[in-house]
């Protein structure tokens, strides 16, 4: 009896660190808009839940090694109507949670932040990638883990020039967004050498993505859209809308290749990166989701394991600690991209190589060698510190 | 009869190894699908040898017979012959695997497998897996304490090093790290344990008994960003006085005095330094150079590189046998 009784003692305390207290319970919310986006290609239509299932894994990864330090992460999530006012939904998701990775319009994103800026609620932007939500318009209770469009062009403007394509035909779209695009193009030109030889407007005139007999025409239209340019190196082509940019590859008047919105796209992630260790991960978001993972996933799962990271590093689920901690000096995060990633202190963007895929491989990752930088290489990407517009307030 | 069969042999072999004791190291090629035999002697690679797809953590037997591979994307452990340098069989390993460590006897193999976030238990003779161990995200590093009493696994992307008891088969104590560790080494007078962060850019030392981290060792390279110093392989000499590890595309091994922990020098090698393996009289330091496609060989006691040997695409791991 005795004997048992010593027993049963001596387990209780070689039991006693793993089964201490109930687990910290931390909550991630996420923000999203319902809806999908267009696109040319269908193969690269959004599944419904783009971006969320990034959060997912990482919520799963998180709880793995949560497990071994009695921290437990729930991801809470709510998708907008089209209507639905973002600032009052921010609030109510913001009362059961410290922590919401947003994926939402520039302006949304602003309204969510300015809501929930006395609640002390930390935003993880992974979707908006304009350049002045870490500019003139940065919050101080946003970290952006989203490249900004200034990042992507850089990256894609960097290879350019190490390929000696150093002469552009350029077009741009008739939206917003696309000029946007197309200004941080510009700039990229400038920055690393190349030269616009021609700029030409793709006016959008309306009319369905999908036809029947579309590609008859878009065979017809898009040679002589391209004629007559001045002698150029590659076309680029800035059409975030989506409305012609996916036509261009193969039916420019000259043969010459289509880099921008099409042919080859800078993007923070694609289903076919593998170095690094990739492949682990690839094969993780596989086996949850049963689908590639897209750029937006992970963004989303980046976003949710600077949390994970974060509440391990300082053992804390508060949301003062852990923002404290992403913010400080100490931070950083692993995220198959070959080195570290970290924060730009004074504007909060994730500093992180930019991958230059063709559809259906990795061609490069930028920065390029010989792109130097004083701090960081990765700073050569974007906005740097010198040039930005943002107070952090 | 065994007795002058013995000094019959130890003559003989003393003659012929006193110029310079020869050695076989085994190089896995991740890239190429092959395992690269090079003759220590002549520094030559005397056989490629074909195995599974994409060839990693490569470790010989205790008897010098076999060599382990294992080649993940087979999710297996191929068991090379190295009488008749080929593959021969297969051990059951569980998915992805990369990297193992066999117990003190050479009976039980530990495998980490990336893929599920488990190590697998393998019964070496019986080619039977005999558990599994539930660990963090990622797992790669494994070694063994000096005692057989512990193994730790390192986990990549929970980055931890996991106690595990290697009786019970229980985790009993993680110690959380820097990001991405990839690789775990005890001191043979199990004083420290030392584990590799490749994107953290650190080693942390552990000391096994209170587990917790005593100290980090940083590397600093004049002209070289931060990022590109990514601390993988690690390599120890027996007396626990001299550490080797290897920094990955910083291009350089940095020597470390085990004792104060100071890096006293960083030898330039070839690109991507990936793993390495002492030879058994501790004279040589082969390293393995990924993206160079070459393994460097260092003079330990001068610190100096002094050969560099091709191999197949992207080399990894290495292993020697011993004497």
């Amino acid at each position: 009896m005795i004997r048992w009784l010593v027993a049963a003692i001596g387990l209780s305390i070689a039991a006693t660190p793993v089964l201490a207290a109930d687990p910290i319970e931390i909550g991630v919310g996420y923000l999203g808009r319902a809806g999908v986006k267009p696109k040319l290609s269908l193969v690269e239509l959004p599944a419904e839940n783009d971006g969320l299932a990034g959060a997912r894994l990482a919520i799963e990864d998180n709880n793995t090694t949560g497990k071994f330090l009695n921290q437990h992460f729930k991801l809470e999530e709510v998708r907008l109507k089209d209507n639905e006012d973002v600032a009052k939904a921010a609030a109510t998701l913001a009362e059961r949670t410290g922590f919401i990775i947003a994926d939402l319009p520039a302006d949304d994103l602003l309204k969510a932040a300015d809501a929930l800026r006395d609640r002390g609620t930390l935003l993880l932007n992974a979707g908006a990638i304009d350049d002045r939500l870490r500019e003139q318009d940065c919050r101080a209770n946003v970290i952006h883990v989203a490249p900004t469009r200034s990042m992507l062009a850089d990256a894609l403007a960097q290879y350019l020039v190490w390929k000696q394509w150093k002469r552009w035909l350029f077009v741009v779209g008739s939206h917003d967004r696309d000029k946007l695009y197309a200004d941080a193009l510009r700039r990229a030109a400038t920055r690393f050498g190349a030269r616009i030889v021609q700029e030409r407007i793709f006016e959008d005139t309306g009319g369905a993505r999908r036809t029947d007999s579309g590609v008859t025409l878009i065979q017809r239209q898009m040679p002589v859209f391209t004629q007559q340019a001045p002698a150029y190196d590659v076309l680029v082509a800035a059409d975030e809308s989506e409305v012609f940019a996916s036509y261009l590859p193969y039916r420019t008047w000259d043969p010459r290749p289509v880099a921008g919105s099409a042919g080859l796209v800078p993007s923070s992630w694609h289903a076919a990166q593998d170095q690094w260790g990739a492949i682990q991960i690839q094969n993780r978001f596989a086996k949850l989701n049963s689908r590639h993972m897209t750029a937006l996933d992970m963004q989303a799962w980046t976003a949710a394991r600077m949390i994970g990271e974060a509440a391990s590093r300082t053992k804390s689920g508060d949301t003062k600690a852990v923002s404290d901690f992403l913010k400080g000096p100490d931070f950083s995060i692993a995220a198959f991209k070959g080195r570290r990633l970290t924060l730009r202190n004074w504007n909060l963007q994730l500093r992180q190589p930019i991958l230059l895929v063709d559809g259906r491989m990795v061609v490069s990752v930028s920065p390029q060698e010989g792109f130097l930088h004083q701090v960081s290489e990765l700073d050569t990407l974007g906005a740097d510190r010198p040039e930005t517009k943002c107070k952090l307030r | 009869m065994w007795r002058w069969c013995l000094i019959f042999g130890m003559t003989a072999w003393l003659a012929t190894a006193t110029p310079a004791l020869a050695f076989i190291a085994y190089v896995s090629n991740e890239k190429s699908n092959t395992v690269s035999v090079i003759d220590t002697n002549s520094w030559t690679v005397t056989k490629t040898i074909k195995v599974g797809q994409r060839p990693r953590g490569i470790e010989f037997t205790r008897d010098g017979k076999f060599v382990f591979v294992a080649v993940g994307d087979d999710d297996s452990i191929q068991v090379i012959d190295v009488a008749k340098q080929e593959v021969v069989d297969t051990l059951p390993s569980g998915p992805d695997p990369e990297l193992f460590a066999l117990d003190a006897d050479g009976k039980i193999l530990y495998v980490a497998n990336e893929n599920d976030n488990t190590v697998t238990i393998i019964d070496v003779e019986k080619r039977t897996r005999l558990g599994e161990i539930q660990v963090g995200v990622e797992p790669e590093g494994m070694a063994i304490s000096p005692d057989g009493a512990i193994l730790i696994n390192t986990s990549e992307t929970t980055n931890m090093a996991h106690f595990i008891d290697t009786k019970t088969h229980q985790i009993v104590a993680n110690v959380l790290v820097d990001a991405r560790p990839r690789f775990a080494e005890f001191k043979r007078d199990n004083s420290e344990v030392w584990v590799s962060s490749e994107i953290g850019g650190t080693v942390s030392v552990i000391d096994p008994v209170k587990r917790e981290v005593m100290k980090k060792i940083e590397f600093e390279i004049p002209g070289l960003r931060s990022e590109a110093i990514q601390p993988v392989g690690i390599g120890m000499t027996k007396d626990g006085k001299t550490a080797f590890v290897a920094l990955g595309p910083a291009n350089r091994v940095a020597v470390v005095d085990a004792t104060s922990h100071k890096v006293t020098k960083y030898l330039l090698v070839g690109q991507r330094v990936w793993h390495m393996a002492f030879t058994p009289d501790e004279k040589y330091l082969m390293v393995t150079n990924g993206v160079s496609n070459d393994v460097s060989v260092i003079d330990v006691a001068a610190q100096k590189v002094i050969k560099t040997i091709q191999v197949g695409e992207l080399p990894w791991g290495i292993t020697i046998a011993q004497p």
